[in-house]
């Protein structure tokens, strides 16, 4: 993934200790975020997590309870959304239904009274951007939901938007079409340059387009972090579990590294002190062969790429009989592997994050 | 027929289509039935109005009536309370329509985005005029239209004061039970929402979002609720007679003491006016997302191409 490049479009955004509460329960609870011109950073978290809350508080949709919005340098935390001169692509399709994709991205120029004629170029430009240069005269009603989703990106483009906030926008379409549009998402942004905000409960959208991407859970940004580096250093189990597949193996921590199914793998800083603790392993980070059997095959299934083989490890010396673990192998070897079979499971000794047994 | 020895049910699908084929035909024959009975209940007394204002009494044709009906010098000189009547009954349809649909679209239209749990009563409130009788009405609103008349008698002058137009205020509670139901029809086809705010993050404030994105959209439910008001308003005689004004309603009641055949000229006019209007509201209804275009985008871009 590429670093955040400064940009002649970009602009620096500030999200200072917000708090916003529904009845008393707190869905923002002190949240700072800092995002650098021009880049895409993705807030991925459960339902519920505050991550839209954050994401309106931006757009003026929400007045936060406490804290500030800053754009650019100038705190906007007072400005109505009007005056925010912001794009955003909502979950929901948001096409004006009475206008035709062409009229919807010219929508916001009008209302900058921009002459037709540039808005009609503008228009032109945007919508060829998305790839709908050809639909330009159809109403929502007559275009896919993919297809509205890229005319409100060209809408929300169209006006030069000092910020880019995308509100779970590929949540309503299918696999096939979410996939193509988030890299068209990806595309669009690193051409354009414009600083966007990306709010999705899909880890792997959030991994696959953004430059960085904070997990939160309860209002709070428990980890903001490249995609690579969230993904093989979390900071603590929720981000561990929340980020692609994570064992919970039972071990024991000494002098830095814990000892687990037989091998040892080095602990990544704020990992739990010496002692009993559950280590957070990765399925790539096990390997499985016939040497000294430690764990029965449950299941193996054939995904494409790669295969995955389900494992219970027998009970050990490293604590109690321990959950099923799910081991990622080549997919050429998963024919090896059949429910029943006797099988050694141990880690390949990449860093893992150990937490408090229990 | 073939059928199981067990049930006696027919074994092929034959005698179960021809069963159903019959029950279809009963069907059909029974929406005729009752679609010509109640034609006929709508027919025979409009017949009953039209034949009577073609003959004279002694049973010959006659088109006088009509033919004074058409001309409207004479119907003015001859009829004055008739043109009267006329005037202020298509002023008070003006001023109850444009005065609920300022009143109620926004309203109806903010409750829905930022203050959903007053929906309740908004609707309980609107559609309260359905449940209080005209007669009790204008017994409420007496005290204030008396003190409306005299502020205004005050300032403006009689002329203004004591003019049939103000009947509008009162008329725009009687049709606030319709038209709200066409609103509330209209909001709930859309996401208000989600499309208000698309609108504000490009840059709208509150009134063009109303006028810009709610209001196009609500094309159907608005011309639903307007044609309501004016059928409603064209027709209402009791307030109009109690207040002591004179509108389209209290005018052929007047006329019908002195000239009976004119007044029922009149009331057939009404009547298919009223049915026209409503024939014009069904077929907007079922128009509606093959013609999506507003007038105000036709206007738009006619002035672009200009």
């Amino acid at each position: 993934m590429s670093a955040p490049t400064e940009t002649a479009r970009g602009v620096t955004v500030e999200l200072t200790d917000l708090r916003r509460s529904y009845g008393g329960i707190p869905a923002l609870d002190g949240l700072t975020l800092h995002l650098a011109p021009g880049e895409l950073v993705a807030l991925l978290g459960p339902s519920g997590c505050g991550k839209t809350t954050a994401l309106r508080c931006l757009a003026g949709l929400e007045d936060p309870d406490s804290g500030t919005v800053s754009v650019g340098g100038r705190d906007v935390t007072g400005v109505p959304t009007n005056k925010r001169d912001m794009g955003m692509v909502f979950q929901a399709y948001s096409l004006f239904p009475h206008l035709t994709a062409r009229e919807n991205v010219e929508f916001g120029l009008l209302l900058r009274k921009r002459a037709a004629s540039e808005r009609r170029s503008r228009a032109a430009e945007m919508l060829d951007l998305v790839g709908l240069s050809s639909q330009m005269d159809k109403y929502a009603h007559q275009m896919s939901g993919g297809q509205q989703q890229r005319v409100a990106l060209a809408r929300a483009l169209a006006i030069e938007p000092t910020v880019l906030l995308l509100d779970e926008p590929l949540s309503a379409l299918d696999a096939k079409v979410r996939v193509q549009l988030r890299d068209e998402i990806r595309r669009i942004q690193t051409e354009v340059g414009t600083t966007t905000l990306f709010v999705t409960h899909d880890q792997e959208e959030a991994l696959a387009v953004a430059d960085r991407v904070g997990v939160m859970r309860s209002g709070v940004l428990q980890q903001i972090a490249a995609p690579e580096e969230l993904y093989s250093r979390p900071v603590n189990d929720f981000v561990a579990d929340f980020v692609g597949v994570t064992n919970r193996v039972p071990g024991h921590v000494s002098g830095g590294s814990a000892s687990v199914l037989g091998g040892r793998v080095e602990l990544l800083p704020g990992s739990a002190g010496d002692g009993t603790a559950t280590v957070l392993v990765r399925p790539e980070h096990l390997t499985l062969d016939r040497t000294a059997a430690n764990a029965t095959v449950v299941s193996a299934s054939f995904l494409g790429s790669h295969a995955k083989v389900v494992v219970t490890p027998d009970a050990g010396a490293e604590g109690t009989a321990a959950a099923p673990l799910v081991v990622q192998v080549r997919s050429a070897d998963v024919g090896s592997f059949s429910p029943g079979d006797r099988v050694c499971v141990r880690p390949t000794g990449a860093a893992a994050l150990a937490v408090a047994a229990g | 027929m073939t059928g199981s020895p067990m049930t006696g049910l027919p074994l092929n699908g034959a005698p179960v289509k021809g069963q159903r084929a019959v029950r279809l035909r009963r069907q059909t024959w029974f929406r005729r039935v009752v679609v010509t009975v109640v034609v006929i209940a709508f027919l025979i007394p409009l017949y009953g109005m039209l034949n009577f204002t073609t003959h004279d009494p002694s049973g010959q044709v006659d088109l006088t009536t009509w033919r004074t009906l058409v001309d409207v010098n004479k119907i003015s000189t001859d009829y004055p309370d008739l043109a009267t009547g006329f005037v202020a009954s298509v002023g008070l349809a003006i001023v109850t329509v444009s005065v609920m649909l300022v009143l109620l679209v926004p309203t109806m239209t903010w409750v829905r985005l930022r203050l959903p749990s007053m929906s309740r009563p908004v609707e309980f409130i609107c559609l309260l005029p359905l449940t209080v009788p005209a007669i009790v009405l204008v017994v409420g609103l007496s005290p204030v239209y008396s003190w409306l008349t005299d502020w205004l008698v005050y300032f403006f002058g009689e002329s203004v004061g004591e003019s049939t137009i103000w009947l509008g205020l009162a008329y725009v509670i009687l049709v606030l039970p319709y038209s709200y139901r066409s609103i509330d029809a209209g909001l709930r086809a859309i996401d208000v929402r989600t499309l208000s705010e698309a609108a504000r993050s490009l840059g709208a404030g509150w009134p063009t979002v109303m006028w810009r994105v709610v209001l196009p959209n609500l094309r159907t439910a608005v011309l639903s609720a307007s044609f309501l008001s004016v059928a409603l308003v064209l027709g209402e005689f009791t307030i109009a007679n109690l207040f002591s004004r004179t509108n389209l309603q209290v005018a052929m009641y007047l006329l019908g003491k002195s000239d009976a055949q004119i007044s029922i000229a009149v009331g057939l006019v009404s009547l298919v006016f009223a049915f026209l209007v409503l024939f014009a509201m069904s077929f907007v209804g079922t128009t509606r997302g093959r013609t999506t275009r507003s007038p105000f985008r036709l206007r738009r871009n006619r002035q672009e191409s200009t």
